[in-house]
């Protein structure tokens, strides 16, 4: 949390300020019991008119005043509390852009968003209400009662008394009840996971006849859930009778102590007033503490989350060699050299000892079955990953010595998820390329079998794709997919598993066109279909993470068994 | 209209409070006792003061008992009010728990229609979220504004029994409160709005470019992403701020009205008491008061919104509650029993959008223990045919028959017995993976389940797992991989052996090689069993008895592998592209 503070370095002025005018205003309002007690000691005592509506005046401006103030301050806290959210979402945001794939797995995708969106939020509230509040109610509570001690020491001592006694029993019922709610928002999430369970299995459900069998279960979780929540009520709606109780108690005590000083003549009437009139700042300033209280944990749990997000260093350090603009477009030999990898916190190698030649403009085709490693060899030709042993290398360096950027920019990688973002085709595709022309943008469409979708939507490069792409089918995203690829004219160009969407004709005429790239790319081609790869160069086949064959696919079926019982799965069925 | 739509949210409303009658009579009951010892106090405490009028002269016995009074009151206010915060506690939670009990229950029986065309997460808020609103808003506020309103009422006439001419002053300064809380809020609302906005449009971009990260790495799209990041990010900042700022103006500019109040009853009531007609207790009394009754008139115009809002949201949920739920069995529906599995569609029509035609008139006639293998391009209507059988949709017209009866003559539950489907979106409930792979037959034994996973090929890697088939899995099922969630799928049918089967792309994400001996304990399990496979991976289907070839909704061909080969159709076509 206190890594934080440095985003709100920039408002450290707003952040004192705020907090002053805040103090400002309390003082005036600790001054307001004091000037009744003078009208009523002084103005209807003597019985002078004039008294009376000078101190009234004296009433009215010092509510202006502490209105002045009270907004100031408020400004101030909250432009420190937006500007800071804002800082921190910027870091934060450009901080998860620099996190390699290592960590951004380890993370995950849901995570980061909720630390972006709903915790800097909770954040920015928080810091504004401790701005606002933190000073003032303690500054309030203290302060009336040190007023007590200047009318009257011995009426002061039930204050003294009083305060301890209120902190304690509201602070408990909060100490009590708070691990309660949160158990209380653990049977809601699980209300909540049955529900949203209950609408993406519904075909299984049904299918499986288990409607009956889900209300029930649905209903005991919220039975639970119920009788969880009049658990927690019951305690907590005691911190307002218990408040109430206790205070008007020590009023009581007051006002007999009170009547006792009055007696003796150290104390007036408009000063017993005055002390009732403190004593109720005091219980509504309690009650808007303990509420900042649970505020401000909140908000300093959500920052400890953010916080460890940002502590998160990459794994990756950049190299720094820089391929000059555009120096060669044609394809570029790949290398591994006994290449192993291992996820973090993987117990074995995802792959290990892969050792191949790509040659400059050749096909690799890399098969196996599901888990094999297929996808971590591909991975790691653009660095998403690094290796564990060996090294890869793209044009006779290793990518570990390419400033990442200019890497990528040689690859076109099509991921297994067709992703596409909201905008526009032309947007979609300009992302592989932003220089590109709309001649380029075509000419790569036609390539990936996407130019016939574009033509069938009727504003053709400028038809506005939803966000996901939800408005495409599968086969239409992962064919814009390889356009975006495509028209970066890559030296590499790598489909892992790009096309499973597509049928087997398109699938062909997809291939055909890859071959006949003016810029021969080298390309890699990942698939679970033989005959995907059956024409490639040189075809690698993966089984549990070992290279078991590689070469032709006639080669293959001779000497490669794996190979040769995939090939016959296909062909048989 | 939207009257007559709030009038009907409120009208159930009272339908779901009714059943706790008693708890709102009490609540009431215990309110009313709570205002009025409230405001009592004050009075009691100004006669308190009253009693001590400067030295020598302290009433001590008349303070003594009146002190005792107080603390009688105190305490049973004390009490009222534990007791009326109970109550309402007991309304709340259980009118929420009846609304989200009924609209699970509504949810078990919506047409899959309704649910395929909303949001999961829509209906989720509706159910969970909106529900909590409404409880803590509807409900909630109701008290609130009861209790206020009586304070408000209380307070005047307590004042009124005490001094006519400062009510008076009382009563003309407080509405100012009222307007300028108002006036704030009206200001503001515009500026949460754009907040909002740029709040949605920042978690939008969000959700896309972290979701998508490694695309945003792989074309090094980064800097343009935080650029229009910080676009978003510096416009929210502005309206963030005028949105706190401005809103936070309404607590100072009330308590200023306050602070009026109290000093415009300080002076007149000081002036009265010049002239004996007011006590200083009297006045103490009134400043209290002062105090109190501006705070209720800050509340409601909270509490209206408050319940707006809360209205709505209880519009929503009950806009679910009401929703049609599918056509319920015949009332003579029959059970199958000892089905022979002949399916037949005759003269089907069906679409999901009345104007968009999809299937129109199929006719199929599958005999007993017969493989029917369903290919053709996405969304051609392969799934519809599934969706159709398991009678997840009606047919528009036409209709299907399993052993010659129509299927809307026979209970979905003896329909969906005799019925085992595997789908390409594997669903996993939370729970271990023994409860997912008995999910169909609870009453089954381990030895049973173990059984089924060896033969669908998942307890090899279920006996990895850490805890073998007691390992907790989740929905999300982040622990399994796509192809393993599909093996257990598979398990759970293998387990049920029913007459009729459905696989609709239920080894997509499974290596052939694997896929291949999942095919032959299917082989096994399907031998005189009718089946219904849908695949796009040719070799899966070749040995099916009747292939059908879908296209736009229409079966545009239909034979064994042999005869579509010969015919040299669409099929064929299909069939030597992956030769090419």
């Amino acid at each position: 949390m206190k890594k934080l503070l440095v985003y709100i370095k920039e408002y450290t002025k707003e952040c004192m300020l705020g907090p002053s005018f805040k103090l400002l205003e309390a003082c005036f309002d600790l001054i307001v019991p004091l000037v009744m007690a003078a009208i009523i000691d002084n103005g209807i005592a003597i019985g002078d008119k004039r008294y009376i509506f000078k101190y009234g005046g004296i009433l009215v401006l010092l509510a202006i005043i502490g209105l002045i103030c009270s907004i100031t301050a408020q400004y101030f806290a909250a432009k420190a509390a937006t500007g800071f959210a804002a800082n921190l979402r910027v870091a934060l945001f450009k901080h998860i852009e620099a996190l390699s794939f290592t960590e951004m797995d380890e993370i995950g995708t849901s995570t980061m968003i909720t630390r972006m969106t709903s915790d800097i939020n909770q954040l920015q509230s928080g810091v504004n209400m401790a701005l606002r509040l933190f000073l003032r109610s303690p500054f309030i509570v203290f302060g009336a009662a040190i007023m007590a001690f200047t009318i009257d020491l011995k009426s002061a001592l039930v204050f003294v008394v009083v305060i301890p006694l209120l902190a304690a029993v509201i602070f408990g019922i909060m100490l009590i009840s708070m691990p309660l709610y949160k158990k209380v928002q653990s049977a809601l999430d699980n209300v909540l996971s049955m529900t949203r369970q209950n609408l993406t299995g519904v075909r299984v459900i049904r299918a499986f006849n288990k409607e009956q069998a889900e209300l029930q279960s649905f209903s005991d979780s919220n039975e639970k859930l119920t009788n969880m929540q009049l658990f927690v009520g019951k305690i907590s709606a005691l911190t307002n009778p218990v408040t109430y109780v206790m205070i008007n108690i020590a009023l009581v005590i007051l006002l007999w102590v009170g009547g006792i000083q009055v007696n003796i003549g150290s104390l007036t009437q408009g000063e017993v007033v005055a002390l009732v009139n403190y004593m109720s700042q005091i219980l509504v300033e309690l009650i808007k503490l303990a509420n900042t209280i649970v505020l401000s944990t909140k908000a300093v749990a959500c920052g400890g989350r953010v916080q460890s997000i940002l502590e998160i260093e990459s794994s990756m350090r950049n190299g720094d060699y820089k391929d000059k603009e555009k120096e060669r477009i044609s394809g570029t030999e790949v290398i591994f050299k006994h290449v192993g990898m291992a996820y973090k916190g993987a117990g074995a190698n995802s792959i290990s000892d892969i050792d191949f030649i790509a040659k400059a403009g050749s096909v690799t085709g890399v098969i196996g079955g599901t888990g094999s490693g297929k996808s971590t060899l591909v991975n790691l030709i653009p660095r998403f990953y690094d290796v564990s042993e060996g090294s890869v290398f793209i044009d006779g360096r290793d990518v570990k010595s390419y400033e990442l950027y200019s890497l990528r920019n040689k690859i076109g990688i099509v991921l297994q998820k067709a992703v596409l973002f909201r905008g526009t085709i032309r947007e979609n595709i300009l992302w592989g390329n932003p220089e590109a022309s709309d001649q380029d943008v075509i000419e790569a469409l036609k390539a990936a079998q996407a130019w016939e979708i574009v033509i069938s939507k009727d504003k053709g490069l400028d038809y506005v794709i939803e966000q996901g792409g939800r408005n495409l089918s599968g086969g239409q995203k992962q064919r814009f997919t390889i356009a975006r690829a495509l028209v970066r004219k890559p030296s590499v160009l790598i489909l892992d598993d790009s096309a499973s969407a597509l049928d087997f004709a398109t699938d062909a005429k997809l291939r055909k066109s890859l071959q006949e790239l003016s810029y021969k790319p080298t390309i890699f081609i990942v698939s679970q279909r033989t005959s995907s790869i059956q024409h490639a160069d040189n075809i690698l086949v993966l089984d549990d993470g070992e290279l078991v064959g590689q070469g032709t696919h006639e080669e293959l079926v001779k000497n490669c068994e794996v190979y040769r019982e995939i090939y016959q799965s296909q062909m048989e069925g | 209209m939207k009257k007559q739509k709030n009038n009907d949210t409120v009208k159930t409303v009272f339908k779901y409070i009714k059943s706790y009658r008693i708890s709102i009579a009490l609540s009431l009951l215990f309110a009313v006792m709570t205002v009025v010892l409230t405001l009592y106090l004050p009075i009691l405490t100004g006669d308190a003061v009253d009693f001590m009028i400067e030295k020598g002269h302290v009433d001590f016995k008349s303070l003594a008992a009146l002190i005792g009074k107080m603390v009688i009151i105190i305490c049973i206010t004390g009490i009222a009010q534990w007791i009326m915060n109970i109550c309402n506690n007991k309304i709340t939670y259980n009118v929420v728990r009846d609304i989200r009990q009924d609209a699970f229950k509504k949810l078990e029986i919506l047409p899959l229609k309704y649910l395929d065309a909303h949001a999961p997460g829509d209906i989720v808020s509706r159910i969970i979220a909106d529900a909590d609103q409404f409880a803590d808003g509807l409900l909630m506020g109701f008290t609130q504004a009861f209790t206020g309103v009586l304070t408000i009422a209380g307070t005047l006439l307590f004042m009124l029994s005490i001094n006519i001419w400062i009510t008076i002053v009382v009563v003309i300064v407080t509405p100012l409160s009222f307007f300028v809380a108002g006036f704030i809020s009206k200001r503001t609302y515009k500026m949460f709005q754009l907040q909002s906005a740029a709040r949605g449009e920042q978690t939008s971009l969000v959700d896309e470019m972290v979701g998508n990260q490694k695309v945003v790495q792989a074309y090094s799209h980064e800097d343009e992403a935080l650029e229009k990041f910080s676009e978003i990010n510096n416009r929210l900042k502005k309206y963030s701020l005028n949105a706190t700022f401005y809103s936070s103006i309404t607590n100072p500019a009330t308590r200023f009205v306050n602070n009026l109040v109290y000093a415009g009853v300080g002076v007149t009531g000081a002036l009265f008491a010049i002239n004996g007609y007011l006590t200083v207790g009297g006045l103490s009394c009134f400043l209290s008061y002062a105090n109190q009754y501006t705070k209720p008139f800050n509340e409601i115009s909270g509490v209206i919104t408050e319940l707006q809002n809360a209205l709505a949201c209880a519009a929503r949920v009950f806009e679910f509650i009401n929703e049609e739920p599918q056509i319920p069995d015949a009332s003579d529906a029959k059970s199958l029993e000892n089905v022979r599995g002949e399916v037949e569609f005759d003269n089907v029509h069906f679409s999901y959008v009345p104007d968009k035609k999809l299937i129109t008139d199929f006719n199929l006639h599958v005999k007993q223990g017969q493989r029917v293998a369903i290919v053709g391009p996405t969304g051609c209507g392969k799934t519809t045919v599934i969706n159709l059988i398991m009678r997840f949709y009606d047919v528009g017209s036409g209709s299907i028959k399993i052993d010659g009866i129509d299927i809307r003559q026979i209970t979905r539950k003896s329909l969906r017995n005799n019925i085992g489907m595997v789908l390409q979106e594997t669903w996993i409930k939370d729970g271990t993976i023994f409860d997912n792979i008995v999910i169909g037959k609870p009453d089954a034994t381990m030895e049973e389940a173990i059984t089924a996973a060896k033969a669908s090929h998942a307890h090899s890697f279920i006996k990895r797992l850490p805890n073998g088939y007691d390992t907790v899995v989740k929905e999300d099922g982040s622990n399994l991989s796509q192809g393993q969630k599909q093996l257990l799928c598979i398990a759970r049918v293998m387990l049920l052996r029913p007459p009729v089967l459905i696989l609709d792309e239920a080894t997509s994400s499974i290596d052939t090689r694997t896929e291949i001996k999942i095919q032959n304990a299917f082989a096994k399990l399907m031998d005189g069993r009718t089946s219904f496979i849908v695949a796009h991976r040719l070799s899966t289907i070749q040995n099916a008895d009747i292939i059908l070839v879908m296209k736009d909704g229409n079966i545009i061909e239909q034979g064994n592998h042999q005869n579509l080969l010969k015919q040299g159709g669409f099929y064929a076509n299909l069939y030597n592209s992956q030769f090419t």
